[in-house]
């Protein structure tokens, strides 16, 4: 994984709540043995006309939202499908941190672990935002992790919180499989505890 | 800590196989099922490190997604791209000593459907596979719960996960069902009330009476239905409906005093708690079904569909608006009515027997309307073998339903079988998300019951007053 510490530039909305990852990256964009070029599918249903060509109302499709580097989003922000290939779209269309209220649960640990950071904030800080980004389209974000901050269009500051270890993991780009491996040993030995103790659990 | 533990506290103290130096905990992974969308990433990283597996037996590889479901399929008929991934699966579960249940198996089937058939989940087991609806096993009794790929590849390489103890929490269900309805209908009204957020559903333990009385088929369903709730998990307290049902597939466990006990033992004492207790009394009596574009947005087949004015702030009353608009329905007017296109029955959701007996009872010596096409599709091939011993084959297909080869099929709408732009679906299953079922699909997830009268009426009907 490659480290995170920072982010800046345009912030593309995502006006609405429950983004699943169906929206994400729709089915079929997931036909693949790879984990990459997903950027392409990335909003594909929304992005793109029975043809295959942008639809000019969508966002993403705009001129200003070109080089868009954080999404801002509202509620249950990757809601749905596990498909890992939705935080893999993102980062492959050049995505690097995700803003929203909340988010499901799979898409939030996915995102931890390629490096797509997903910053919580609380509802009313996001539509402080959101009223900023859709009145300045094109506007500019950055977020620091070692800061824990985002710094909003309107120059403020918006701390946000993460989980101390995955924070640090972040800043390093660590590989939790190194780090488990590390305590093969341990692992063998529950197994063998277990065996003895319930084995109809193997 | 009091000595009162609750039921995921059975379960997470025993697979802490050690806290790491960072503070999070390492768990122990029982049982690991892979698939053939989420999985080949997984194989590839592992081939990258020159990592193996620790416990390859311990691991089941199913090919559901992408798989076809015509008669006499092959790889051939698989759409472009899907044979690669079914290949892959193969080829990596060869490749590192893997079990293997590929189309052409006489076991194959979805990875949900089929775990619990084989006997692959018991009672107390951790079971993860990169497919949110790992949910549906909870109703085993063991702790399941979907992952991503990056975390595939983790239990591939360790057979375990490194986490933070989840917030847990208990919902009990109380109350009374009208006959007729079913554990979808219930389902879909606890998502109406409950909703999507599933703020501190780490692990959610379902009870009360109204779970107790499930069959175990209607519990897979219900625990389905978990992550669209936001729960990671939806665990059922193992009681005499699951050891039954375990003797049926586990007989070698029927014998084991010690086995017995601890499942029986898999319970919340008395005094446990969780950090959050919900409790819903439901008095359904009507069919539920969705009408929107999450699995929350659910009303009772005669019930006038919501007023834009239930929605509080303004951004969230477009966001109705859009429903409506990509639905292509109304304000104020019931379901029930509306012109359907497509019927699907199948999935993980309901794919198995049960709901295939409920759908026939009702197609039996009748005819999908000429408006509708319609598809069945068994969960697994040991669903269909069973279903063709009753003549279920024939009773949907001389209704004029096409009767498929076992997958996910039109849930996921991965495999060649989708729903047209602008087509309205009647289905089985567990997701109406914008395009889930195809590109502009209108999707309406219900019961097989209720799914068999729109095929038939060629509207939404209540099937409790089918003509």
């Amino acid at each position: 994984m490659k480290p995170f510490r920072e982010v800046s530039g345009t912030v593309l909305p995502v006006d609405r709540d429950n983004v699943d990852t169906d929206a994400i990256i729709p089915q079929r964009w997931l036909i693949t043995v790879s984990r990459n070029g997903l950027g392409k599918g990335l909003f594909g249903g929304w992005r793109y006309d029975d043809e295959g060509r942008p639809k000019p109302g969508f966002a993403m499709n705009l001129g200003v939202f070109q080089n868009a580097r954080i999404i801002l989003s509202r509620s249950n922000y990757g809601c749905g499908s596990s498909r890992e290939h939705a935080v893999w779209a993102h980062l492959d269309y050049g995505i690097l941190a995700v803003i929203a209220s909340s988010f499901g649960p799979i898409f939030y640990d996915n995102a931890l672990k390629n490096g797509l950071l997903p910053v919580v904030l609380p509802a009313d800080q996001v539509a402080a935002l959101m009223t900023q980004v859709n009145e300045a389209p094109g506007a500019a974000c950055s977020v620091s992790l070692a800061d824990n901050t985002v710094t909003g269009p309107d120059g403020r500051s918006y701390p946000f919180a993460l989980d101390a270890v995955r924070r640090d993991l972040l800043l390093r780009g660590g590989d939790d499989i190194a780090i488990t491996l590390q305590m093969k040993d341990q692992i063998k030995r529950f197994q063998e505890c277990q065996r003895l103790t319930s084995p109809w659990l193997e | 800590m009091g000595s009162a533990r609750s039921l995921f506290d059975k379960i997470w103290d025993s697979h802490d196989v050690a806290m790491l130096p960072d503070g999070r905990h390492l768990i122990h992974i029982d049982r690991h099922l892979v698939h053939d969308l989420s999985s080949p990433q997984a194989f590839s990283g592992l081939r990258e490190q020159g990592r193996g597996l620790i416990s390859p037996h311990r691991t089941v590889a199913v090919a559901d997604h992408m798989v076809p479901t015509l008669a006499g399929r092959t790889l051939a008929c698989a759409v472009p791209g899907g044979a690669e991934m079914i290949g892959a699966l193969e080829d990596n579960a060869r490749e590192f000593g893997i079990d293997h249940y590929g189309m052409a198996h006489d076991r194959q089937g979805i990875v949900h459907v089929v775990a619990p058939e084989l006997g692959m989940v018991v009672p107390g087991m951790t079971v993860v596979c990169g497919d949110s609806h790992t949910c549906t096993l909870g109703a085993l009794g063991a702790w399941a719960w979907g992952i991503g790929t990056s975390e595939v590849e983790h239990v591939l390489a360790t057979q375990t996960l490194v986490m933070r103890r989840p917030d847990a929490a208990r919902l009990t269900l109380s109350g009374v069902m009208e006959p007729g309805l079913s554990a979808k209908d219930l389902a879909l009204y606890v998502l109406r009330e409950i909703g999507v957020h599933g703020k501190g559903m780490g692990f959610l333990e379902l009870a009360g009476e109204l779970v107790g009385g499930l069959s175990m088929e209607g519990r897979l369903t219900l625990c389905n239905l978990g992550i669209e709730a936001g729960a990671r998990a939806a665990v059922i307290a193992p009681d005499d409906v699951t050891l039954e049902y375990l003797a049926a597939v586990r007989p070698d466990l029927s014998g084991s005093v010690q086995a017995q006990a601890a499942m029986r033992g898999l319970r919340s004492d008395e005094g446990a708690r969780y950090e959050q207790e919900l409790a819903l009394d439901v008095a359904l009596d009507s069919p539920q079904m969705t009408w929107g574009i999450n699995p929350s947005q659910v009303v009772g087949l005669h019930e006038p569909l919501p007023s834009l004015e239930t929605a509080q702030e303004g951004h969230m009353r477009d966001r109705l608006r859009a429903a409506y608009r990509y639905m292509g329905l109304e304000p104020g007017r019931p379901l029930a009515g509306t012109p359907v296109q497509r019927v699907f029955i199948g999935s993980c959701t309901n794919g198995r027997l049960s709901d295939l007996e409920d759908a026939a009872r009702l197609i039996a010596g009748r005819k999908v309307a000429p408006s509708v096409q319609a598809l069945v599709v068994p969960g697994s091939k040991a669903v269909k073998r069973a279903a063709e011993r009753q003549g279920l084959d024939k009773v949907f297909r001389d209704a004029g339903f096409r009767w498929g080869e076992p997958g996910c099929s039109m849930c996921v709408g991965m495999n060649g079988d989708y729903v047209l732009p602008g087509e309205r679906s009647v289905s089985t299953t567990n997701r109406n998300f914008e395009g889930r079922q195809g590109p502009g699909a209108r999707t309406h997830l219900a019961s097989p019951a209720s799914a068999a009268a729109a095929a038939i009426a060629g509207v939404i009907t209540d099937h409790r007053e089918l003509a």
